[in-house]
């Protein structure tokens, strides 16, 4: 209704009779005209964003299994967690996947970026392939990954073979410490490309001349790279390694299709740990708890990116 | 002497590297087509080296049309993606606009709230997500993903089409007011359309990550014919039964080529949007 005679007041012609001219002049004010268009987006991410994520903070104090009524249980679902050894492998192995993933991105992206950032032919066609992995749909890709890994006839294991560096090659997806290596490796893969076409977009943004009188000053390609290409570079790296953080803190599709948490939860993360309870076992409520858990984590970088924000 | 110190110096600080970077980019896809266009037969010959095809076969590709319903998830994943996308643009630009170019009373208290929902993920809302989602009796609908993905494509898109907004002068759509244009009138005819290249960047993006999206889609979606292309082949096709992965390839191939195609036809309105908020900050 309301869209309705908005559109229709607006659409009228400039000079219009009197009695349309309150009501345009009202609109036409600069705070009225923006809460009628930003009112719909609004309403939508409240209702689908904002309701959700209450409830989720709601189902996290109720014992709630699936189709039954939820019994307010306070803690306690928290307390079980605090007590629940998976739960905290799960916290385990997120951080070192974070972390491993982050730091091999990272370091990658920039030598990716560093090559690319030289005059070559066929550059925009060579970004257009080296960007494919983090285009193609993850869950995709990923059951390619688990054909490489897989440990009869996979690509890995036959190439060991074919090489001559082992008789029958390991069980990549079944031994725990090769399991997190694989999901690492599988993830770094991805979100590789990510850093190294965005620092590259960075690194075409530093003015040449900074390079220019520097070697004027007497600065080798070390010290060209040491103080002027990194020192400029680290907003961007900063912003894209946050963000990384977050995608990959939160990951979910990558290990729920080559592992499943396996074996023996060693690959277990949290989102797939909330998954399992609130999915596989109907735990709603402790599901919501899991979840909940991740909340610190996605705080504290929010507060970091504003404190950088703010710093500019 | 000198050319030929940068003859290695363009071997070692390009050609090698550029071309380890190609392979580790490239060889899984390799891997997949490789796999899929080879008979049982030839697949599983240990004797056989993994990397050539002796007898290029479609059979894995007929029995995936035939057997599966590999094309109606393919219909499904399109019809999602196209009105999810068409939703945001439209929530994302009424979001985008006020933000960026107008003063009004709750701005920056909105502003901060768009930057958080960007950053909150999916992760965090699945389970409240799920339970609303049974609860508006919307299980097994397309209705359920076209509601839920523009929750993860309406900030993101927001914040991208902001940056663009920006940078169109306040001047233009004052002269157009002196003019007598309504301000309805200087944003649809006079600002927007100076930044199509930020609704191209921000619409590639958005089309690419709603056919990529699968924790919605497995919740959301259980029924073989409502399904989306990644659940429908890590749902179906993985049966657990040995010889399965030529079929799986050629499903995870197919699957990816519409992506890879829209992408390699936009692809620097795709870079733009990818390395927008890492390079304008």
């Amino acid at each position: 209704m309301l869209e309705a005679s908005r559109t229709g007041a607006l659409a009228a012609p400039v000079r219009q009779p009197l009695g349309w001219g309150g009501l345009r002049g009202f609109v036409e004010r600069e705070s009225v005209f923006s809460w009628l268009i930003i009112t719909p987006p609004v309403l939508f991410l409240l209702l689908f964003l904002g309701y959700p994520f209450i409830y989720g903070v709601y189902l996290s104090f109720f014992h709630k299994e699936v189709a039954r009524e939820p019994a307010f249980v306070g803690f306690g679902n928290f307390v079980k967690l605090y007590n629940d050894p998976i739960f905290w492998q799960s916290v385990r192995n997120t951080i070192i996947f974070t972390g491993a993933a982050t730091i091999l991105k990272a370091s990658g992206g920039l030598a990716m970026a560093l090559v690319m950032n030289q005059n070559f032919k066929m550059k925009a066609f060579t970004r257009a392939a080296l960007l494919l992995p983090f285009i193609v749909p993850t869950v995709l890709s990923t059951v390619a990954w688990q054909w490489i890994f897989d440990p009869g006839m996979g690509l890995f294991n036959r190439l060991l073979i074919l090489m001559g560096l082992a008789k029958t090659g390991p069980s990549w997806l079944g031994n725990p410490t090769l399991a997190m290596v694989s999901i690492i490796m599988v993830n770094t893969w991805r979100g590789l490309p990510f850093f190294g076409i965005s620092i590259l977009a960075g690194l075409q943004t530093i003015p040449q001349d900074l390079h220019e009188s520097a070697t004027i000053d007497g600065a080798g390609t070390w010290g060209r790279f040491w103080y002027v290409t990194l020192p400029s570079l680290l907003p961007v790296i900063f912003i894209v390694t946050t963000f990384s953080i977050v995608i990959t803190f939160f990951d979910f599709q990558l290990v729920y299709v080559l592992t499943g948490g396996g074996p023996a939860n060693s690959t277990h993360l949290m989102a797939t740990y909330a998954y399992s309870l609130s999915m596989g076992a109907g735990q709603m409520g402790l599901g919501s708890a899991v979840a909940l858990s991740m909340v610190p984590v996605l705080g504290l970088l929010l507060v970091i990116l504003t404190f950088y924000v703010r710093k500019d | 002497m000198v050319g030929e110190l940068t003859w290695r110096k363009r071997l070692f600080g390009l050609w090698l590297p550029l071309l380890g970077f190609l392979v580790i980019a490239l060889f899984p896809f390799t891997w997949m087509a490789a796999t899929s266009l080879k008979t049982n037969a030839e697949l599983y010959n240990p004797k056989l080296s993994p990397l050539t095809i002796q007898h290029p076969s479609l059979v894995h590709y007929i029995d995936l049309l035939r057997e599966t319903n590999f094309l109606i998830w393919v219909g499904n994943t399109m019809l999602v993606a196209v009105i999810a996308t068409g939703i945001s643009l439209l929530l994302g630009t009424m979001l985008a606009y006020p933000l960026a170019r107008m003063r009004f009373p709750g701005a920056i208290l909105l502003g901060v709230a768009v930057a958080i929902t960007y950053l909150i993920p999916q992760t965090l809302l699945f389970v409240p997500m799920a339970d609303l989602i049974g609860r508006m009796r919307l299980g097994n609908t397309l209705t359920a993903v076209i509601l839920t993905y523009p929750t993860l494509l309406v900030p993101f898109i927001a914040w991208l089409l902001m940056g663009y907004f920006k940078t169109v002068p306040k001047e233009l759509e004052e002269a157009a007011m002196i003019d007598g244009a309504s301000r309805w009138r200087a944003m649809t005819r006079i600002i927007l359309p100076l930044c199509l290249p930020g609704f191209l960047s921000a619409g590639i993006f958005a089309f690419t990550l709603s056919q990529n999206e699968f924790l919605y889609a497995l919740l959301f979606l259980a029924k073989s014919d409502v399904r989306t292309i990644p659940v429908g082949v890590v749902g179906e096709l993985i049966r657990g039964d040995a010889f399965y992965w030529g079929q799986l390839m050629a499903g995870a191939l197919l699957g990816s080529i519409p992506v890879a195609l829209i992408y390699s036809f936009f692809v620097k309105y795709y870079v733009a949007g990818l390395t927008a908020g890492a390079v304008k900050g």
